[in-house]
């Protein structure tokens, strides 16, 4: 609890409090509320009037001071999305023709990561949007989704959102803003001190909308920034080709794969559509020719790097090394090394490997990595012939970025601060928390006269605006963007603005000197423009049904030069001492996600971590600093030092501290407030990914941080089962050696009709955690705090097992989900006293909330540990947004019921209505669990077993398949395909 | 030493005792019949709609269908409620100034819903689907009563999970051909049960093993 | 009888009356003269009660989360202390029944006490499984009756036949020590001075008169009651070890679980009467009455429990390696050397170690060394249950759940506060009922051969009574004891 100084202020009543609430308006309601939640009399009256919740203030997180204000006061502004209150039904005026109540209507649209457009299908029902899936059409995700694609909709009703315009901390509207700027515009003249700044934009009708203004203001300047931008990968193409080509790569080609560095699986725009790819090539009965090989090299332990056959964690600084190594035993024209480098004993089996897999050989270099490594992997890619198979380059997605975003942003807080600028434009962007330290940029923001933000939230960049513009979320406005390979998709609105937002497209027409369009006419008039002939409003009407543009995907460079290594200048000196290691992080991207608690509670995929970052070291250097977990550091990189809490992870290179961008937030909510480190204390733009000369220094404090996983081997139990393929081949068997068949004394019923099972296949299974939140989000799963993840109470039904085997220098990993198993002799059922669980006559064994009195007898007896308890009333039932977020179709937990994965039966359900009512049987694949929709590499197919043609069935079938402790006679429903890795036998791994 | 008590006392006691065990069964058997009566669980209580809608003149004398107004009863798990425009869509010709149906007027003119009282409330961890009940022969009657005798809407059963379960466990006593599914006051033509039985037959009703399934109306 | 060579049950020169009065005279002191040490007592007792309040005031208010409990350790501090107080509750019907039925004589000065003491751990444990549930105000989900839901319990579940064990136990327990209570509540009504005592008295006493008719009638049903309590007192535990037999969790999946969870009980139920009789024997002069051998006799039965329980230890440990199962294998090992392993061998020293003293006479007739080895073994019989319950929860099938269990502090309040209450029920009853049975205590005065007087007693028809002028020294000095 924060105990701010100033108790002089006589504490305020609740009484007092809502009047001053009822005068405000419906719009700016909350944002009133989170300054009062804030204050400290406030929580003295939140303890007066709500005992439970004080007594909880300790232990559970702010966002239930907005729990309980929600309660005690009715909400406004939301009335549109939820029921009146239980006892009135209000029926429409004019019903509108798509909507049936009570059944999901799907919209395709678009969301963007960092610029780039996601293809998805949004389900709505009622007219909210509470769930976003990917869209089968659209080449960047193939109906696959990744974490921040699933959390979006609690993105979308976050209550903490900017509700309305503010100038200088004072509401405003719209129109205020519009005539303010009509008379800021006047002096602009031609726009020498106007600065538009945004983060990666490849949207074609808003590039389109900003060369109009660019031509109204001549000398004004567009300023690209993203700290995740794809800088490097556009220069390295520059060194070699003498344009900044931008690589796309094509994973169901590629035989053998050496990444430098790069996390493919997560961090590379596509990388939903590449784990599809890589997926389908991992399988040892492979559909399309033989399983791919990944070799990996990486300056951190990476998601791609836990799936790799064989991994090498090196300093990031060795990596150009190495590449130059592969490079000149490849015969290309660059000075290598003398003497050994980092990864030596590969070299031979690694350069054999890559020649013979020719056009089918794929190099690529990660973002963190210089462009000469790019450069370098680009050179080999060609000499191999895997460009225009494995690999093609295209021009920029981001139309005109040539990957220069650091030294741009330099520039601007250059001018910025030097008061050349007098108008600063912000777009999709918080600059006052990513920029890189050493740009100072809070302060250039001081020297600015008119700082335009559209925002999110109160963020970081918008208190320190003059005007602050609540930004329209993707799913409430119109839009378009490009995919990885340039493919053009439609954003659509699937709900009015909550709060009246406005999108890009609207602002930049503002600026435009057209306050009042709308972004529809805006993009539809844009459209009209491109697509000539036919009658345009069937092709409109059709392209947002597909919500893809066909054919757009940009061509690859036709006569693409030779590459010349002639640029890459002389080898750098091996850089000696400890390196700070950054990146992206795993559940908050850049720190655009740290307010939404589904992203935040997520376990990332290899620490387990949730609700911070760490700064991460292997054994062997924690036992050298004489560090142990939870010590907080202090890390001095050059004048600069930051603390940060020490987390020890096997895997992690030795002499490296690596730490995860997007935590340690001020400004933009309660759910970010006090969680993690921030790294761009000690990032630069010289050096934004890693640098050498790392001091650590032990600071006395100790620090808690929340893993789910606290246990790293897996003690000898066959839980995961793998091998080599070679091996596979000798003993395609392997999964069942030294299995015992359980007997039970319970008769075998006989199950005729639907049987539902699902099969998990730990080859295709990457880690990713998508359908972590997709379960999160269609099953209305509460998050629980930090504090409650200490005390092992994080209530996710389905959880991705990590384990290392080997040593814990040079661990291998392996992932596995564990939703429910759905027993067919389960051990909850039996002990429940009121048979709250019990089974189906389709094997699904359910959870009766309602008859639930928590005994918690039978999440002491699943082996498996899939029940979770809801210790306390985690669900919000008072915050009308949180109820508007929640999926109908399944009932809302209350405090003291047990609660677990169902295989999504609600789906099963409505399916098995509609093939009744149609009088047909329910086909394969026609009810998808929500997790299994989401996985991006299709590891989970869920379906009816007991017919024989269906998937499911097909995979069980495999020698592969075995059951989870099935040695304890459960008979797992859920089952799991071995995995076997393909490691190159002419390279020995030490363990 | 005098008795402490006195004789009578004696016959006090025994009185007593069974006076306790009247008592008793007379308090439990209070408790019973109180969750079964109508100020208990509403069945029969009139509640007020802000237009009092005669669905005895609509259903009986007109002879409208109830998908007329409740659509979605066949299609969708939510029966709905008219919007105004189906009401409008006669009384904009019919007893256009009847003031009764000023608030129906009044929505159509401010496009403001009118907020009707739910008669029957089933509990948020129910899934009651009407198109699946309907399709299978499952009557409006059976669950609704006679609508075509009411004015505006009364509960016609507590909705007790029994009653629910009394179906499940055995369908063949209420199914009816799909024809008289929307009749008022229809009787079978013969033995209820050998038809039922057919019916379940015919329309592949889901065996009690599994319509007793819990996650059947709980997810 | 050999015992009769040994010291007494009783100590000679008692008469019936001196029996009497001295039992007597101990609820009947006059409100004015309650003892100070009583009152203090009480009070004592009572604010530690409060502490149950409390806990349980913020746990229905918050919910579960309040305790330490989490996933995977869904049972902690509310099982084990319901285990814990049903095991006490054994010694009573063991006492009062078995060794009634088996003839045991000796029993008769600690019978009426020890049911006492069931009663009210009986009560106490029959607290846990409500406060335990997720949702206590549904409770009664858990007993068949006609519901609205048209469903019934899940007869499958241990927890339903506790519910059944436990209901029916406390039941025949309050009959059989009320019956227990009849012709004493006629004394107390004869002897009482205030007129509100004598009325109360006498409605308790269902107008017992003391007739040969009354004592042939009493004593068939009190041996019928008796046989009827035996199998209760094997049942009930027994189901209480069903409880973790009929789990998959290693470590409760163990078939010998009934029978040394009913030893177990009754290892702990007489260590807890004897740490309540020693210093009570002090504090009201009942020397006479609960004499040496009394203590001794106890004491060999705890030696022989505590060898049973110690047989279940080693069997456990046996079975695991035996086994070959890797799961049972790893839990084993955990208890020895795990996170929870002080508490494991602090059991061992508490229930097997220690009370190998008792093989010592010295020891055994050592008032004060025996209260000390009682203490340790309700301590150690505490430590069982939860190495148990919490251990084995802690570290099962998949090493990615493991986690750890450490209470807070509503889980101490609750089981401090439970003592609280035990002892506050067993003051009140110290103060208005007599604390050994009389009319045993007659019978035994009579059947040792002190004949003088009980003629007048069994004569009595409850009404008149005539005493001896002059009390002997004897009763003297015990009456002012009672004071």
């Amino acid at each position: 609890m924060t105990t701010n100084s100033d108790e002089q202020r006589q504490p305020l009543d609740l009484a007092a409090a809502r009047q001053q609430l009822r005068e405000k308006k419906g719009k700016d309601y909350w944002r009133s509320l989170n300054e009062l939640a804030n204050s400290p009399e406030f929580e003295k009256v939140i303890e007066q009037e709500y005992p439970r919740q004080a007594s909880l203030l300790g232990t559970l997180n702010r966002r239930d001071f907005l729990k309980v204000l929600g309660a005690s006061l009715a909400l406004a502004g939301l009335t549109a999305c939820v029921p009146q209150g239980s006892d009135k039904i209000l029926p429409y005026v004019k019903p509108p023709e798509v909507l049936l109540p009570g059944k999901p209507v799907l919209f395709a649209s678009t969301v963007l990561q960092d610029g780039y457009g996601q293809g998805v299908l949004i389900t709505t029902t009622m007219g909210r949007p509470i769930k976003v899936d990917g869209n089968p059409k659209h080449p960047a995700t193939l109906g696959g989704s990744d974490v921040f694609m699933q959390a979006l909709p609690l993105e979308l009703y976050d209550p903490e959102r900017l509700k309305q315009v503010m100038n200088q901390k004072t509401a405003k509207t719209w129109g205020d803003f519009t005539n303010a700027l009509g008379s800021l515009s006047g002096n602009w003249g031609q726009g020498a001190g106007l600065r538009i700044l945004s983060g990666m934009t490849t949207s074609p009708s808003l590039i389109d909308q900003m060369g109009a203004l660019l031509k109204k203001y001549p000398q004004a300047k567009w300023v690209q920034f993203s700290p995740v931008a794809r800088n490097n990968s556009l220069a390295g193409a520059n060194l070699v080709f003498g344009q900044p080509y931008e690589p796309v790569y094509d994973f169901s080609k590629a035989d053998v794969i050496l990444s430098l560095d790069c996390d493919f699986l997560f961090a590379e725009p596509g990388h939903v559509r590449y784990g599809r790819d890589f997926g389908v090539r991992r399988q040892p009965i492979s559909a399309n020719g033989t399983m791919n090989r990944l070799y990996m090299i990486e300056g951190s332990s990476t998601m791609t790097g836990s799936n790799a056959d064989h991994r090498l964690a090196v300093k990031p600084s060795q990596i150009e090394g190495f590449a130059r190594a592969i490079a000149a035993r490849l015969g290309l024209a660059v000075t290598a090394p003398t003497g050994d480098v980092a990864g030596q004993p590969w070299l031979d089996a690694l350069t054999a490997d890559l020649k013979s897999a020719g056009k089918g050989a794929l190099v690529l270099a990660g973002e963190r990595q210089p462009a000469a490594v790019h450069a370098l992997a680009y050179a080999i890619n060609q000499a191999l012939g895997a460009v225009g198979n494995t690999v093609n380059f295209i021009a920029p997605v981001a139309q005109g970025y040539a990957g220069d975003g650091y030294t741009a942003l330099k520039t601007l807080a250059q001018e910025m601060s030097s008061g050349a600028v007098d108008t600063l434009v912000i777009l999709d962007s918080n600059p006052a928390y990513t920029a890189p330290a050493d740009l100072d940029f809070v302060k250039a923001m001081g020297k600015v006269k008119n700082v335009i933000t559209l925002a999110n939230a109160m963020d970081e960049t918008a208190v320190l605006s003059s005007w602050a513009i609540p930004a329209a979320h993707s799913m409430e406005s119109w839009g378009d963007a490009r995919a990885f390979d340039g493919t053009i998709s439609i954003i659509q609105p699937t709900i009015e603005p909550l709060y009246g937002g406005k999108s890009a497209l609207e602002l930049i027409a503002a600026l435009l000197g057209q306050p009042v369009a709308r972004g529809y006419d805006l993009l539809r008039t844009y459209w009209q423009g491109q697509l000539k002939g036919g009658d345009f409003a069937l092709t409109w009407r059709d392209l947002l049904g597909k919500g893809v543009i066909a054919d757009t995907a940009s061509a690859p460079i036709a006569s693409l030069p030779t590459a010349t290594l002639n640029g890459m200048g002389a080898l750098p000196a091996a850089a000696s001492g400890m390196e700070i290691v950054f990146e992206p992080d795993y559940t908050v991207w850049d720190g655009r996600f740290t307010n939404n608690a589904w992203l935040q509670e997520l376990p990332k995929p290899l620490s387990k971590l949730t609700w911070d970052n760490a700064a991460y070291l292997s054994p062997a250097t924690a036992t050298k600093l004489a560090i142990t977990d939870g010590d907080m550091l202090i890390l001095h990189v050059g004048e600069r030092n930051m603390q940060a809490a020490a987390s020890i992870q096997p895997g992690q290179p030795d002499d490296v501290v690596v730490l995860s961008l997007g935590y340690g937030r001020k400004e933009g909510g309660s759910v970010l407030a006090n969680s993690g480190f921030n790294a761009n204390l000690i990032r630069t733009s010289a050096a934004p990914w890693f640098q050498s000369g790392l001091q650590v220094t032990k600071g006395r404090e100790k620090y808690t941080l929340a893993t789910t996983h606290e246990h790293w081997t897996m003690e000898n139990r066959d839980l995961v089962r793998s091998t080599d393929l070679e091996d596979y081949k000798a003993h395609p068997n392997f999964a069942h050696d030294g299995e015992e068949q359980a007997i039970t004394l319970y008769g075998q019923e006989e199950r005729t009709g639907y049987a539902w099972g699902m099969s998990i296949n730990l080859n295709s299974c990457i880690g990713c955690n998508a359908c972590v939140i997709a379960c999160q989000s269609e099953n209305n799963i509460p998050t629980v705090g930090k504090d409650q993840v200490i005390r092992g109470r994080e209530m996710h039904w389905i959880r991705i097992d990590r384990y290392y085997k080997g040593s814990a220098n040079r661990p291998r990993f392996v992932y596995q989900p564990v939703p429910c198993m759905h027993c067919e002799k389960a051990p909850c059922e039996v002990v429940c006293p009121v048979e709250a669980t019990s089974h189906s006559a389709e094997g699904i064994n359910e959870m009766t909330y309602n008859r639930c009195v928590g005994t918690r007898y039978c999440a002491n007896n699943c082996p498996y540990k899939v029940r979770r308890f809801n210790f306390y009333k985690y669900v919000d039932e008072n915050v009308a947004s949180m109820r508007a977020l929640r999926n109908p179709d399944v009932t809302a937990r209350s405090r003291g019921v047990m609660e677990k994965c169902t295989y999504c039966v609600q789906r099963v359900n409505e399916a098995r209505i509609q093939a009744e009512a149609e009088g047909r049987p329910i086909a394969d694949g026609e009810v998808q669990t929500a997790c299994q929709v989401a996985c991006p590499t299709q590891a989970i197919v869920f379906g009816n077993i007991n017919d024989a043609n269906s998937t499911v069935r097909k995979l069980k079938d495999l020698p592969l398949n075995y059951g989870l402790l099935a040695d304890l006679g459960t008979q797992p429903r859920t089952t799991y395909v071995a995995q076997v890795k393909n490691p190159n036998p002419m390279i020995k791994e030490e363990a | 030493m005098p008795p402490i008590f006195s004789s009578r006392s004696n016959t006090f006691v025994r009185v007593s005792i069974v006076v306790g065990l009247i008592a008793i069964t007379a308090i439990v058997g209070y408790l019973v019949w109180w969750t079964h009566s109508s100020t208990f669980n509403q069945v029969g209580v009139k509640v007020p709609q802000p237009v009092p809608f005669p669905h005895n003149f609509h259903v009986a004398v007109l002879g409208l269908n109830c998908r007329y107004c409740h659509t979605g009863v066949d299609k969708a798990a939510f029966a709905d409620l008219p919007p105004t425009e189906t009401c409008m869509s006669c009384h904009s010709q019919i007893a256009t100034n009847d003031p009764a149906l000023a608030p129906v007027r009044d929505s159509w003119k401010t496009g403001k819903p009118i907020a009707w009282n739910k008669v029957y409330q089933v509990p948020d961890y129910v899934y009651f689907n009407h198109q699946a009940h309907v399709g299978k022969g499952v009557a409006c009657e059976t669950c609704h009563g006679r609508v075509d005798q009411m004015t505006t809407a009364v509960k016609a059963n507590a909705m007790y999970m029994s009653f629910c379960v009394d179906c499940h466990r055995d369908p063949a006593q209420y199914v009816r051909p799909r024809a008289n599914v929307y009749d008022m006051g229809y009787k079978p033509d013969g033995d209820q049960h050998k038809i039922g039985e057919k019916l379940v037959k015919d329309y592949a009703i889901l065996p009690p093993t599994q319509l007793m399934n819990c996650s059947i109306c709980h997810r | 009888m050999e015992i009769l060579e040994q010291t007494p049950i009783i100590e000679p020169g008692h008469t019936s009356l001196s029996v009497t009065s001295a039992i007597a005279d101990v609820p009947l002191t006059p409100i004015r003269r309650t003892p100070v040490g009583w009152i203090a007592g009480l009070l004592l007792a009572f604010a530690i009660m409060m502490a149950l309040l409390y806990a349980v005031g913020a746990l229905f208010i918050e919910g579960i989360g309040v305790w330490g409990v989490n996933a995977p350790v869904g049972w902690a501090f509310a099982i084990v202390n319901f285990v814990w107080w049903i095991g006490i509750g054994h010694a009573g019907t063991l006492i009062s029944a078995i060794l009634l039925l088996l003839r045991q004589d000796w029993r008769t000065s600690i019978n009426r006490f020890a049911e006492a003491m069931t009663l009210f751990a009986v009560a106490n444990a029959a607290l846990f499984p409500i406060l335990h549930l997720g949702r206590p105000w549904l409770f009664f989900y858990l007993m068949p009756y006609p519901n609205s839901m048209g469903l019934w319990p899940q007869f499958r579940s241990p927890l339903v036949w506790d519910v059944f064990a436990i209901t029916t136990y406390a039941l025949v327990s309050l009959l059989f020590w009320y019956m227990g209570l009849v012709p004493d509540l006629a004394t107390m009504r004869d002897r009482a001075k205030n007129i509100w005592a004598k009325r109360i008295y006498a409605l308790a006493s269902l107008g017992w008169r003391g007739s040969a008719r009354h004592w042939s009638h009493y004593l068939s049903l009190y041996l019928l009651m008796a046989a009827l309590a035996t199998p209760l007192v094997i049942s009930v535990h027994s189901i209480v070890g069903m409880d973790f037999a009929y789990g998959l969790v290693p470590g409760w999946h163990s078939t010998i679980f009934p029978p040394y969870f009913v030893a177990g009980a009754v290892f702990s139920g007489f260590a807890m009467v004897l740490t309540l009789l020693i210093p009570l024997r002090a504090a009201f002069h009942w020397k006479d009455f609960i004499t040496a051998r009394h203590l001794e006799n106890m004491a060999k039965v705890m030696l022989s429990m505590g060898l049973v329980v110690a047989y279940g230890y080693l069997m456990e440990i046996f079975n695991a390696f035996y086994s070959g199962d890797i799961f049972e294998r790893a839990n084993t090992l955990d208890r020895f050397t795990g996170f929870y392993s002080p508490l494991f061998w602090g059991l061992i020293a508490a229930n097997v170690v220690i009370p190998q003293l008792l093989w010592f006479k010295g020891v055994r007739r050592n008032v004060l060394v025996l209260f000390v080895i009682s203490l340790i073994v309700n301590v150690g019989m505490w430590l069982e249950r939860f190495v148990i319950i919490v251990q084995s929860l802690s570290k099962d099938f998949l090493p990615s759940s493991w986690h750890i269990y450490l209470p807070t502090i509503y889980d101490i309040l609750t089981y401090v506060g439970t003592l609280g209450l035990f002892l506050t029920l067993l003051f009140l009853f110290l103060r208005v009922l007599p604390a050994i049975s009389i009319f045993e205590m007659r019978e035994l005065v009579h059947e040792t051969g002190h004949h003088n007087a009980v003629a007048v007693e069994n004569a009595t028809d409850g009404k008149a009574q005539v005493y001896p002028a002059k009390p002997t020294k004897k009763e003297a000095d015990t009456a002012k004891g009672g004071r």
